[in-house]
């Protein structure tokens, strides 16, 4: 079982790709991968309560641990209590963490 | 150091542009303050990051000199993580490709870097505990 960090820094409402990566998020987790999905900068914005926060809700139910950059949700004045659920705020410290620990990333 | 990691960090994106710039910034700056090795391979427009000849501005319209201001030029960033470097301990190996500086006449850079090719990108992935690379798009 490999560990996976995947980063997703565009907003869904403007890069259509997006969805795509969220599917390899889950296809991964459903292989039995440890995925992690990083959002950061204009990334965060579906972690706002709104349309597209199925998207990221559909992958904490596949199993992958959705996480926001506290920095670009603070940025863009999101605060916590209006976040999507299953989305938890974190520090970019955790993004050092996966890497020290040899998780394989990608960025989108 | 016990434990201590190499994490090598691959930059395409010119400063002044998008939010990589400094989310690549940022994480660097966590790396070295843990005291971790770090490279850097700036390629493309990230070269211009480490820049020399960044200059702050003021701002006529808001009535603004330029120290209150307070533009933030990458160069200065990009000097902290060395200044940060030498206090914990941590080596950054910041390499500018010379291709893409030389296509750009972007040579003059402050201290800390070094002029590099590919071939360092390539030992850097082989020396490092984890590489990532973040792309333009």
């Amino acid at each position: 079982m490999a560990r996976y960090l995947i980063f997703g820094s565009c907003d869904p409402l403007e890069a259509n790709d997006t969805a795509r990566c969220y599917d390899v998020a889950a296809s991964l987790a459903k292989e039995g991968h440890s995925v992690t999905f990083f959002l950061v900068q204009n990334g965060v914005f579906p972690a706002r309560r709104n349309a597209r926060s199925r998207a990221l809700a559909a992958l904490t139910g596949a199993n992958v641990t959705v996480l926001a950059d506290e920095f670009s949700l603070r940025e863009r004045g999101i605060t916590t209590d209006r976040m999507a659920a299953g989305v938890k705020a974190a520090p970019l410290d955790v993004v050092i963490d996966h890497l020290a620990e040899g998780a394989k990333t990608f960025w989108h | 150091m016990a434990g201590k990691k190499t994490l090598t960090f691959v930059l395409m994106d010119p400063p002044f542009e998008t939010p990589r710039s400094t989310t690549a910034i940022r994480l660097i700056d966590i790396a070295v303050q843990r005291g971790y090795d770090v490279n850097v391979f700036a390629y493309e427009g990230a070269v211009n990051l480490a820049f020399s000849r960044q200059t702050p501005h003021a701002n006529a319209v808001h009535g603004r000199d330029v120290a209150e201001e307070g533009h933030p030029v990458p160069r200065e960033w990009v000097a902290e993580i060395f200044k940060q470097a030498q206090r914990t301990g941590s080596k950054v190996d910041w390499v500018q490709c010379g291709l893409c500086v030389d296509e750009r006449g972007a040579g003059e850079w402050i201290s800390g870097p070094r002029r590099g090719s590919p071939a360092d990108l390539v030992k850097f992935t082989e020396t490092s505990d984890n590489t990532l690379v973040i792309p333009t798009r």
